[in-house]
C-alpha cells in the first residue's frame, strides 16, 4: 500500500499540473479572497460601529466610559453601569464556573470508569448546544422564583449581618439581579471551560503522569503536581474563551438581570450589561439620535473588549493550538 | 368562549381561503411597521379584512420608534407609533398621522391577601412608588385609603418594562401629569431612567416579575391582565371617584377626548368624567402625504376604512376600545385632504 502511494505521488507532477495551473490559480484566489473577505468584514464592523458611535464620543467625550448616566429622555448617556454589569457578572460567572469545569474535566480525565466518560462528556458539550433564549426563560421562571423564596432570603438572614462581606448580600429578594444573571452565565460557559481543560488534561504524556505514579503519588498529587503545572496556561486560555462567551451573552442575561442602571453594592441588587441595554433599547430607537449612537458606542466597547479578551485567550491557548 | 373563537377564526381563514382567488385580483399588499401595543388586533384585523377588502396586510410589531425609522425611510407603507410624532416632526417627514384604536393601561400587584380590584390607588401614590419614596404596603398613605384591607409589612417592588415601549411612555405620561415631582425628575418617553424597582422584558417579563414578588407592583394593557387573570387596583381619577378597569370606564375616558389637537393627538390621560379610567391611550398610524405608490396608499386607507367600519367588535374582543364614529368622519376627511399624488387625492371613499 505504502508503495503504491509512492507511485501515485510520484506520477503526479507530469500530466495533470498544465491541465490544472487555471484551476489552482482560481481556487488559490477563491480561498485568498475568502480569508480576506473574513478579514474586511471584521474591520467593517468594527469601523461602522466606531463611526456610529462617534456622535456619543464627541457629545460626552471620555468621561462616557465612566458615567453612570442613562437617561433618555434628556439624551444623557455614560456607558458606565453597563461595562461595570458586564465585567462584574462576567467575572462572578468565571468564578462560580471555573471550579465546577476543573471538577467536571478531573472526573472525565482521571476518575471516571471509561465507560462513563463518553456520555458524561457529551452531555455537557451539550450545554452547550441549548440556545440561550431557553436558558432565559429558565432562570426568569425557574431560577429566579427559586432564588427569591429561598436562596436569597437564607444568605441575607445568614451572611447578611456580617461586618464587611455583610453588604454584598443585602437589599430586597427580587430574585433576579446580578447574583442570578451570574450563576446562569456560569452554567451557559461551563461546557466551554470543561471541554477545554478536559482535552488539555488529556495532552499530558503518559510517561509523566506514570512516572508520578510509580513514585507512589495519589490522584490527586498526580493532578497538583504533573497535570496542572503542565497544562496551567492552556487552562488559563480555556477560562479567557469562557469570559469572552460570558460578556457578550445577550438574551439570557437579559430575562434576569433586573435591567436597571444602577450600581449596587449589593449582589442581588439589578443591574445591566452592554448586551442587554443594547438589544433592550435598539427598537425604540430614532435613526439619526443620540440615543442610537450611543448604543452603537456601547457595541464598540464591547467589540473591543472581548476583542482583547478573546485574542488573550489565543495567545495562552497558542501551544495546544498548534498542536 | 375560547373554542367559539377558535372556531370564528377557522371559519373566517375558510372565507378568506374561498375568496381569495376574486380578492387577490382586486386587493394587493401593503406593510406596515410599529408598535407593539396594538399589534392583535392589527393582526386580528389584518386576518379578517383580507377576506373582505382582499388586501393582504403584512404587520410587523417592531417597536413604535422603529416604525417611525421605516416610515421615515419609506420602507413600509404606514408606521405605526403610541406615542405621536409633534407636529413639527410629522411635516419634517411630511407624514399624516392618524388615531386607529385605543388602548388602555392598568396597575397589577402581588400582595398576600390582596384579591383583584380591591386595592385602592391614586396617581399621586403610584408616582410616589415609582420614584422610590413610598417603600412599604403598610405605609400610612396607602392605609388610609384602604381602610377596609388588612396591608402586611412588606417592601414594595415597582417592576417596570426594560425595553423601550409605548407601554412605558403611556405610562410615565399618567405619572407625569398627575405628579409635577416625576414630570421634573423622571419626564415622559418609551423609555425612562425609573429611579426604583426592576426591569423585565415585556408585558409578560413585568407579568411574571410581579407573579414571583411578593410586594411587587407592575403596569400591563388591560387586555394582557384580563387574559392573564392578574390582580389589578382601583384608580382614583381626576372627578376623584375609585373606579375599576372595566370596558365602562375606558368608553367613558374615550369619548371626553379632544380630537382637534395638532395631528390628531389627543391625549386620554387622566380625563373629566365621574367614570372614566385615567390611563387610556389611542395609538398611531403614520402615512406619507406624498406617496410613491398611490395604489399601495389607497390599500392602506381602505383596510383602515374597513377596520373602522368592522372591526369595532374585533377590538373590543381583545379589549381594545374602538374609535368613536365621529373621529372616524374626522380621519376619513384628512385622508382625502392631505394625502395626494400628482396633486390629486388618493382616497376618494
Amino acid at each position: 500500500m505504502s508503495q503504491a502511494t509512492t507511485m501515485t505521488t510520484g506520477a503526479r507532477p507530469a500530466a495533470p499540473r498544465r491541465a490544472g495551473s487555471l484551476g489552482d490559480a482560481v481556487f488559490a484566489g477563491a480561498c485568498q479572497a475568502a480569508g480576506a473577505f473574513v478579514l474586511l468584514l471584521l474591520g467593517g464592523i468594527i469601523v461602522e460601529l466606531f463611526i456610529g458611535g462617534l456622535p456619543a464620543f464627541r457629545a460626552f467625550g471620555l468621561p462616557f466610559l465612566w458615567s453612570t448616566e442613562w437617561d433618555p429622555v434628556s439624551e444623557v448617556f455614560g456607558a458606565g453601569v453597563s461595562i461595570y454589569g458586564t465585567i462584574v457578572t462576567a467575572v462572578l460567572a468565571i468564578i462560580f464556573a471555573v471550579p465546577l469545569a476543573f471538577g467536571v474535566a478531573f472526573t472525565l480525565t482521571e476518575l471516571a470508569p471509561p465507560w462513563l466518560r463518553r456520555p458524561v462528556g457529551t452531555a455537557v458539550e451539550l450545554l452547550a448546544a441549548v440556545p440561550s433564549i431557553i436558558y432565559g426563560m429558565w432562570g426568569f421562571f425557574l431560577i429566579a422564583p427559586l432564588m427569591a423564596q429561598y436562596v436569597q432570603p437564607t444568605l441575607i438572614d445568614s451572611l447578611g449581618e456580617l461586618p464587611g462581606i455583610g453588604g454584598l448580600f443585602q437589599g430586597p429578594p427580587f430574585g433576579t439581579g446580578i447574583l442570578t444573571a451570574a450563576l446562569i452565565l456560569a452554567i451557559m460557559i461551563l461546557p466551554f471551560i470543561a471541554a477545554t481543560m478536559r482535552d488539555v488534561f488529556e495532552q499530558v504524556p503518559p510517561v509523566y503522569k506514570e512516572s508520578a505514579y510509580g513514585l507512589g503519588c495519589t490522584t490527586w498529587e498526580v493532578m497538583r503536581g504533573v497535570v496542572l503545572p503542565y497544562t496551567r496556561i492552556s487552562v488559563a486560555g480555556g477560562v479567557m474563551l469562557g469570559l469572552g462567551r460570558a460578556l457578550g451573552e445577550t438574551m439570557a442575561v437579559t430575562f434576569v438581570i433586573g435591567n436597571a442602571n444602577r450600581i449596587t453594592t449589593t449582589l442581588f441588587g439589578p443591574g445591566n450589561t452592554i448586551a442587554s441595554v443594547v438589544a433592550l433599547e435598539f427598537g425604540e430607537s430614532e435613526t439619526g439620535s443620540l440615543k442610537l449612537s450611543a448604543l452603537l458606542a456601547l457595541g464598540f466597547i464591547l467589540f473591543v473588549i472581548s476583542f482583547v479578551v478573546l485574542a488573550t485567550s489565543r495567545y495562552l491557548l497558542r501551544s495546544r493550538l498548534k498542536g | 368562549m375560547h373554542r367559539r373563537q377558535l372556531l370564528a377564526s377557522a371559519s373566517l381563514l375558510a372565507a378568506g381561503t374561498a375568496f381569495g382567488g376574486r380578492a387577490f385580483a382586486q386587493g394587493g399588499q401593503v406593510t406596515g411597521a410599529g408598535a407593539t401595543f396594538p399589534n392583535p388586533v392589527y393582526q386580528k384585523w389584518a386576518e379578517a379584512g383580507r377576506g373582505a377588502t382582499g388586501i393582504t396586510v403584512n404587520y410587523q410589531s417592531v417597536g413604535s420608534g422603529a416604525g417611525i425609522n421605516q416610515i421615515r425611510n419609506r420602507t413600509v407603507d404606514f408606521g405605526a407609533s403610541d406615542a405621536p410624532l409633534t407636529p413639527q416632526q410629522l411635516t419634517e417627514a411630511n407624514l399624516l398621522q392618524f388615531p386607529s384604536v385605543m388602548g388602555s393601561l392598568v396597575a397589577i400587584v402581588n400582595i398576600p391577601g390582596i384579591e383583584d380590584g380591591q386595592l385602592k390607588l391614586t396617581g399621586e401614590l403610584l408616582a410616589e412608588i415609582y420614584l422610590g419614596k413610598i417603600t412599604k404596603w403598610n405605609d400610612p398613605k396607602l392605609v388610609e385609603l384602604n381602610r377596609g384591607l388588612t396591608l402586611p409589612n412588606l417592601a414594595i417592588a415597582p417592576a417596570y418594562r426594560a425595553d423601550g415601549s409605548g407601554t412605558t411612555f403611556v405610562w410615565v405620561s399618567y405619572l407625569a401629569a398627575v405628579s409635577p415631582e416625576w414630570k421634573e425628575k423622571v419626564g415622559v418617553g418609551t423609555s425612562v431612567r425609573f429611579p426604583a424597582g426592576t426591569g423585565a422584558r415585556g408585558n409578560e417579563g413585568v407579568a411574571g416579575t410581579v407573579k414571583n414578588i411578593r410586594g411587587a407592583i407592575g403596569y400591563v394593557e388591560n387586555a394582557y391582565a384580563v387574559s392573564n387573570k392578574l390582580v389589578t387596583t382601583q384608580l382614583r381619577n381626576k372627578a376623584g371617584q375609585f373606579v375599576k378597569p372595566t370596558h365602562e370606564s375606558f368608553i367613558a375616558a374615550a369619548q371626553s377626548a379632544d380630537w382637534n389637537a395638532p395631528g390628531m393627538a389627543a391625549s386620554l390621560i387622566d380625563q373629566q368624567g365621574a367614570t372614566s379610567w385615567p390611563i387610556v391611550s389611542p395609538t398611531f398610524i403614520l402615512l406619507p402625504k406624498n406617496p410613491t405608490d398611490a395604489e399601495r396608499s389607497r390599500n392602506v386607507m381602505k383596510f383602515f376604512d374597513w377596520a373602522f367600519n368592522n372591526g369595532a367588535q374585533l377590538a373590543t374582543q381583545l379589549d381594545y376600545i374602538p374609535l368613536p364614529k365621529p373621529v372616524q368622519d374626522q380621519i376619513r376627511t384628512a385622508w382625502k385632504a392631505e394625502v395626494k399624488a400628482n396633486g390629486q387625492p388618493v382616497w376618494n371613499g
